[in-house]
């Protein structure tokens, strides 16, 4: 009797391969936690976090004319900067086969915005260039690859009726492109909102943007004013979809280049000198080789090294909570669990969640915990829950049940949550790179994560520093691409999905 | 369709990068004689908005030419704008000062705050940390969560990190159980103030100033040290002005700051007046940034 059991197993595993995959994930998270810092150390949050709270009830929309330009400002930057992303995309798609492109586009979306804006800065000042590339050039990277994995996977059938001798251009415009068109649409206004959350956020390097001011009242502590900020750039994330419609995309696309403001004019000097000796190592500078080799060694020893360290530990962490969240958020935007009204709230907490800066949750639980890795991972995996749960919720929608489905709890364990659970590692697989490049930007709880040393080398202005470790940063990056790629295909999941 | 409207697309968004990159020719005319500076942004950004703005009305009046403000976001992003010649004047603190002075040939410190000849850095702690006041270094800090403020503060993290490594021999990684960086000389204050770090360094003119506004709970965050004196902000100029306004043209600004008796706009700083200064006024922040490695030899 043992021995048929046993072969039981072997030949069938109790396991399916993507339950077995998730359970590694929380064992390497369990393991970081060891290695991680987490306590709670704060004495008396109240008084701050009664301010931030008074804030919140009593937005202040007395200065309407700088909330309602940094608005308009975050739309043209966003507009124009994922156009840019868009439309570089599609070309770069078409040669995604060639190693090299694919190589390239996983380079450049390896580069959190925020740095692209600062090396921009360094060579363009603070003209709008800086802001549109910033935001152009990852997206033309991520883009790139989802269209190319749309168009791989287009059904090919009214390819193959197309008469022998069509050139190759009507071909693709004709038969493989309308296959996937809905889908290139849907991804690319996905892309949109994310390109509004960029486009704010750049105003904490000094774009115009409404990060711009949110970052000076919230650092300041007028809670009143950034309330204001948040709820207006709330109320633009809730509205997307009934003002960003098909025509008059082309209007706004037009009209957005005449907003863009700010800075003076290009030089080419800046340029030339960013690329020819800021960014060289400093002994180079001086043709010292020795020092060179000292200048890598100790690179790595003092920042390099603790630097990976302490982001993957926050990665993994974060990544494992980001997905229990994700999982117990979906079902209020799901049409399985909730009514229109119930849904419409679960909507509005969900934007509320996932458009909050990262750096503001932070702050707030910084205030409530006191330093350690805990705000990081808490701020990490709310915002990064609330984007899977609102794209899981949505996939959701698409199911269909029979009609003898469970309710409740049933519906959710044995029904809904087994049938997504594949897309739902995949949307995961994406946002881990995402996960690993904010972990960048939360100096403020003194965590040394690479992007840490990245902003302290910024700081000193030692842009080869900088440009090191942002290369480090990058190959990281792809490190851990290519692992989501083999894990996507051994689970086989489908590879189209839109959370990057 | 679909391609039309795909190629449309492009072709817009490529119309639009060309136009942003030709940079709205008319506006760069008119900004070519524009006289312009920044500060960096050590606190308060709507303040300082405020003040910077009354600062290039006077200017403008003195000097008879344009004046413009440009905020900017961080002490680096002021030191790069000077640098790329995207402002020809800024409000420097000591050691953003430095760094851009190092980076740009011919340019000068010219005037300091009557204060800033002897600027203080104050250690404060929150009340539960057990420390007291003391007129020498608090060495019980060591083992305590401290935080710096701006990266590249010279009274939030130059002039602390240079007595910690002093006294204490060691890098502030090593003598603190956690170091952050809270980014502005207010947050500083609220983030001891609520515990969150148990120590900080502060900028003293900030401190008295939201001392005075009400802002601080004595009874639980309070100043446990005060460092030595040493020089702090001051104005510094491009030294290539003199091309584009006539020769002179250094010394027309440097007494036009000096002049300024307004007391509302010196109390706006806040400062009691400005007072002449020179790039050698500087040197014990360089050797010190040095010292530390914050620059390079």
């Amino acid at each position: 009797m043992s021995s048929d059991v046993i072969v039981e197993t072997q030949s069938k595993p109790r396991y399916s391969q993507a339950v077995r995959t998730s359970f590694w994930f929380v064992i390497v998270a369990l393991v970081c936690l060891l290695f991680s810092d987490i306590s709670i150390t704060t004495q008396d949050p109240w008084t701050e976090l009664k301010r931030m709270g008074w804030g919140i009830i009593t937005p202040n929309f007395l200065d309407y004319r700088t909330i309602l330009e940094a608005l308009v400002q975050t739309i043209a930057f966003a507009l124009v900067g994922v156009a840019l992303g868009a439309g570089g995309g599609f070309i770069l798609a078409q040669f995604f086969h060639i190693g090299i492109v694919r190589w390239a586009c996983a380079f450049v979306r390896a580069i959190h915005e925020i740095f692209w804006a600062l090396i921009f800065l360094q060579m363009l000042g603070l003209t709008p260039l800086t802001g549109l590339l910033a935001i152009g050039i990852p997206y033309a990277g991520i883009c790139a690859k989802v269209y190319a994995e749309t168009l791989e996977e287009a059904d090919l059938r009214a390819e193959k009726a197309v008469p022998g001798g069509s050139g190759l251009l009507s071909t693709f415009f004709y038969a493989r492109l309308p296959e996937v068109w809905a889908h290139i649409v849907h991804y690319t206004s996905y892309r949109f909102e994310c390109g509004l959350r960029s486009s704010a956020v750049l105003g904490f390097i000094g774009m115009p943007t409404l990060g711009f001011h949110l970052e000076s009242a919230f650092g300041e502590g007028n809670y009143s004013d950034a309330a204001a900020l948040l709820i207006a750039f709330y109320i633009l994330i809730v509205t997307l979809r009934f003002w960003m419609r098909g025509r008059l995309l082309w209007l706004y696309l037009l009209a957005a280049p005449l907003f863009l403001t700010g800075g003076s004019e290009i030089k080419l000097t800046n340029i030339v000198r960013f690329l020819t000796s800021d960014i060289v190592p400093a002994p180079l500078r001086i043709g010292d080789f020795s020092g060179f080799v000292d200048w890598i060694v100790s690179m790595f020893q003092t920042q390099v090294l603790p630097g990976v360290f302490a982001t993957v530990i926050l990665t993994q962490i974060a990544l494992v909570m980001t997905a229990f969240l994700a999982l117990v958020l979906f079902p209020l935007i799901s049409e399985k669990f909730f009514g229109q009204f119930g849904r419409s709230i679960g909507h509005v907490f969900l934007v509320i969640v996932r458009s909050t800066p990262e750096f503001i949750l932070a702050y707030i639980f910084l205030q409530l915990w006191g330093p350690s890795m805990l705000p990081a991972i808490v701020a990490l995996s709310l915002h990064n829950g609330a984007i899977i749960g609102h794209l899981m919720g949505r996939y959701s929608n698409e199911i269909l049940l029979r009609p003898d489905h469970g309710k409740g709890l049933n519906l959710y364990g044995y029904e809904i949550v087994p049938r997504i659970y594949g897309q739902f590692l995949a949307f995961l697989f994406y946002r881990w790179e995402v996960i690993m490049r904010e972990t960048a930007i939360l100096g403020i709880l003194g965590i040394a994560t690479l992007g840490f040393f990245v902003d302290s080398a910024i700081a000193d202005i030692r842009l080869d520093r900088a440009m090191f470790l942002i290369f480090i940063t990058a190959i990281l990056n792809i490190g851990i691409d290519i692992i989501s790629r083999k894990l996507r295909a051994r689970l086989r999941i489908n590879q189209t999905v839109e959370a990057v | 369709m679909k391609t039309r409207r795909l190629y449309t697309g492009f072709v817009v968004a490529l119309a639009a990068l060309a136009w942003v990159a030709i940079g709205n020719p008319t506006a760069a005319n008119a900004q070519a004689k524009e006289f312009v500076f920044t500060a960096i942004p050590d606190q308060d950004e709507t303040q300082l908005r405020k003040r910077f703005n009354k600062i290039a009305d006077y200017l403008s009046k003195e000097l008879g030419i344009k004046v413009k403000y440009i905020p900017v976001k961080s002490y680096a992003a002021a030191v790069t704008a000077f640098r790329n010649g995207e402002v020809h004047l800024a409000w420097f603190g000591g050691l953003s000062g430095v760094r851009a002075r190092s980076l740009v040939d011919g340019s000068v410190a010219i005037a300091q705050g009557f204060e800033d000849k002897s600027f203080e850095t104050y250690f404060i702690a929150h009340a539960s940390s057990g420390l007291k006041p003391a007129d020498s270094f608090p060495k019980e800090i060591a083992g305590k969560t401290f935080t710096f403020g701006s990266k590249g503060s010279t009274s939030g993290r130059l002039m602390p990190e240079f007595h910690i490594r002093e006294n204490l021999k060691k890098a502030p990684e090593e003598v603190f159980s956690k170091v952050g960086f809270s980014g502005n000389h207010s947050k500083t204050i609220a983030l001891v103030q609520s515990g969150a770090y148990q120590v900080g360094a502060v900028n003293f003119k900030v401190w008295e100033k939201e001392l005075k506004a009400g802002k601080i709970d004595e009874s639980k965050v309070q100043v446990i040290w005060r460092t030595p004196p040493y020089p702090d902000y001051q104005w510094t100029i491009r030294g290539d002005v003199e091309k584009t306004w006539q020769a002179g043209f250094v010394d027309r600004v440097k007494n036009a700051l000096l002049n300024m008796k307004d007391k509302e706009l010196l109390d706006s700083f806040p400062r009691s007046s400005f007072i002449p200064a020179s790039n050698s006024d500087y040197q014990p922040i360089k050797d010190v940034a040095k010292e530390i490695k914050l620059i390079d030899d």
